[in-house]
């Protein structure tokens, strides 16, 4: 066999490597030791903290990916503002976060916490939100974009099923206060606008207790 | 129940209907702020003397005085229309919903609300140059855009269908002599030009993150999230949608989600004109010549790219037997005729 010449083979590589960025394969054992620093918000079990007045930590166990990278990523990028996550998106390398992603995706989603105090009135009007919206103030559904029982469709609408309730109610009212607009044409942003203060806390607590996955 | 009101914005007389599902009908206040709510959206305001109506919701229909019995129709009703795919493989061979085209559960105005047609039907329909029943219209939407076949008239899913589009229908008159605010999908005005590249350029910015890059949509465990907008599991060239002037009207009114009235004439028309250069399955009038068929339904076809080279490619769009994800050509329902002439007295 003959030799490849080293341009031919340098070219060949970085063909590889440009193959590799477009379809990045997160190592989920390499992200375990990466993910050593987010455990002490996200715990060790990816299931987060709601947190009752305070800043909650959002569930990352079984979120899609593709999902989680593109947070991270914009978290580093400042496309995405939080105080608190900003440091440690910081220290990640690219493959560190695909890495991380893909360990935070395979772990069993947990339960959502903070709709447990919620009144019935305020539940059926989340449930109202969650799956059918209200057409009268131009708001549609959760489900709409957030897949069938809004536990997620492909890796840019995540699921929302079973997310604390003071996650989703701080990330509703950045959209709605502009400080978070990292979603795709504003779609959330546009929707979250028109949302009363009730009704970011209804479809909060409705959300929280509902089954991350299939059951 | 229906009753004048001057509403000052437009200075015109509106006739307005209201909500019967409930035990008193809206307001003229609740109607204000109701219009008021789809202007501020970009929506136009009421013409003079049109009739405007708030379909009653779902959770009205708890609260309504009416026989439980008939309450588990319209849900069952309700449920089919949100979740066509429950028929998959029976009645529907694509991946649609009725509620994919007829967003708001078919209550919005500018979505082509179905209300309207449980107060207008039986009546004349030039597609298929005869009289048509309620079930009939609905029957062509399984024919057409489900690229299916309807469900047997006077059957239990019909009557819910039926039922469900009747009671969003309550408390209008039969027959109104006035225009319906909102009807259909109304198209905005034609641009001089329609430009394919610019099509293909906005659809990859604004549509394809929901539909997909190939127009393929999304389906999550077997649940269409965002339905096909060309190709083997979308309507077929029979469908409404697939008129260049309706597929505008829809996007310009619709479409991004949540964002209606946010693209602007030009670019839904654009965007309009790049689907309507795709494949889709075959029309299922196709007589088994693609010209022939588009002449024989001219009254239709001439404002869909059937029949006519592709501006992509050049080839004849609709020049195949692929009927998609459906195992024959025509449903019962294609081609019946009606004629009273014939009865004897």
């Amino acid at each position: 066999m003959k030799k490849t010449p080293i341009t031919l083979a340098a070219i060949g590589l970085a063909a590889y490597a440009s193959f590799a960025l477009s379809e990045p394969e997160g190592d989920p054992e390499k992200g375990a030791s990466a993910a050593a620093v987010c455990t002490a918000c996200h715990q060790a079990d990816g299931s987060g903290r709601h947190v009752e007045g305070g800043e909650s930590w959002p569930r990352l166990a079984g979120l899609n990916a593709e999902y989680i990278a593109k947070q991270l990523h914009d978290f580093k990028k400042g496309n995405r503002q939080n105080a608190s996550m900003m440091p440690f998106a910081n220290m990640l390398s690219d493959q560190q976060i695909i890495d991380v992603a893909a360990y935070y995706a395979q772990m069993e989603p947990t339960a959502g916490q903070g709709g447990g105090n919620a009144s019935e009135d305020m539940l059926k009007r989340g449930q109202q939100i969650a799956e059918r919206g209200d057409w009268s103030q131009y708001i549609v559904s959760c489900k709409s974009c957030h897949g069938p029982d809004n536990q997620g469709a492909g890796a840019v609408f995540p699921g929302i099923a079973g997310q604390h309730a003071g996650y989703i109610k701080a990330q509703l009212n950045a959209w709605k206060e502009g400080t978070r607009s990292n979603d795709p044409q504003n779609l959330m942003g546009t929707i979250a606008e028109r949302m009363s203060d009730e009704d970011i806390h209804a479809v909060a607590v409705w959300l929280a207790n509902q089954s991350p996955v299939a059951e | 129940m229906i009753r004048k009101l001057m509403y000052a914005a437009v200075s015109a007389t509106v006739m307005f209907t209201a909500s019967a599902a409930a035990s008193d009908y809206a307001s003229d206040a609740e109607i204000r702020k109701y219009i008021d709510t789809l202007t501020e959206l970009g929506f136009p305001a009421p013409e003079e003397d049109q009739l405007v109506h708030i379909p009653p919701t779902m959770e009205d229909l708890e609260t309504a005085d009416i026989h439980p019995k008939l309450k588990q129709t319209i849900r069952r009703g309700y449920d089919l229309f949100t979740n066509t795919q429950q028929l998959r493989g029976e009645n529907v061979f694509n991946n649609m919903n009725c509620s994919s085209c007829h967003l708001g559960e078919g209550r919005m105005p500018f979505s082509a609300p179905i209300w309207p047609a449980a107060v207008t039907l039986p009546n004349y329909r030039g597609k298929n140059d005869h009289v048509n029943s309620l079930e009939e219209r609905i029957a062509g939407c399984f024919a057409y855009s489900m690229n299916g076949t309807p469900p047997e008239y006077g059957s239990d899913d019909m009557l819910a269908l039926a039922a469900y589009h009747q009671w969003l229908a309550s408390g209008v008159e039969m027959y109104p002599k006035q225009g319906i605010y909102g009807r259909g999908f109304p198209a905005p005005e034609r641009p001089e030009e329609l430009s394919y590249a610019n099509g293909a350029k906005l659809y990859q910015q604004e549509c394809s993150v929901c539909h997909a890059e190939d127009g393929s949509g999304l389906r999550v465990d077997d649940q269409t999230v965002y339905p096909a907008l060309w190709g083997d599991m979308s309507n077929n060239w029979g469908a409404g949608m697939v008129r260049v002037l309706t597929a505008a009207g829809f996007i310009k009114n619709n479409m991004p989600l949540g964002q209606p009235r946010s693209l602007t004439d030009q670019q839904a028309w654009d965007i309009a004109y790049y689907m309507d250069n795709q494949e889709r399955p075959q029309d299922p009038r196709f007589t088994g010549d693609v010209k022939e068929t588009a002449e024989r339904f001219d009254n239709f076809h001439r404002h869909s790219m059937y029949g006519k080279n592709s501006a992509d490619n050049g080839e004849l769009l609709g020049d195949h037997e692929n009927t998609g994800g459906k195992p024959f050509l025509k449903p019962f329902n294609v081609g019946v005729p009606r004629n009273f002439e014939a009865n004897p007295e």
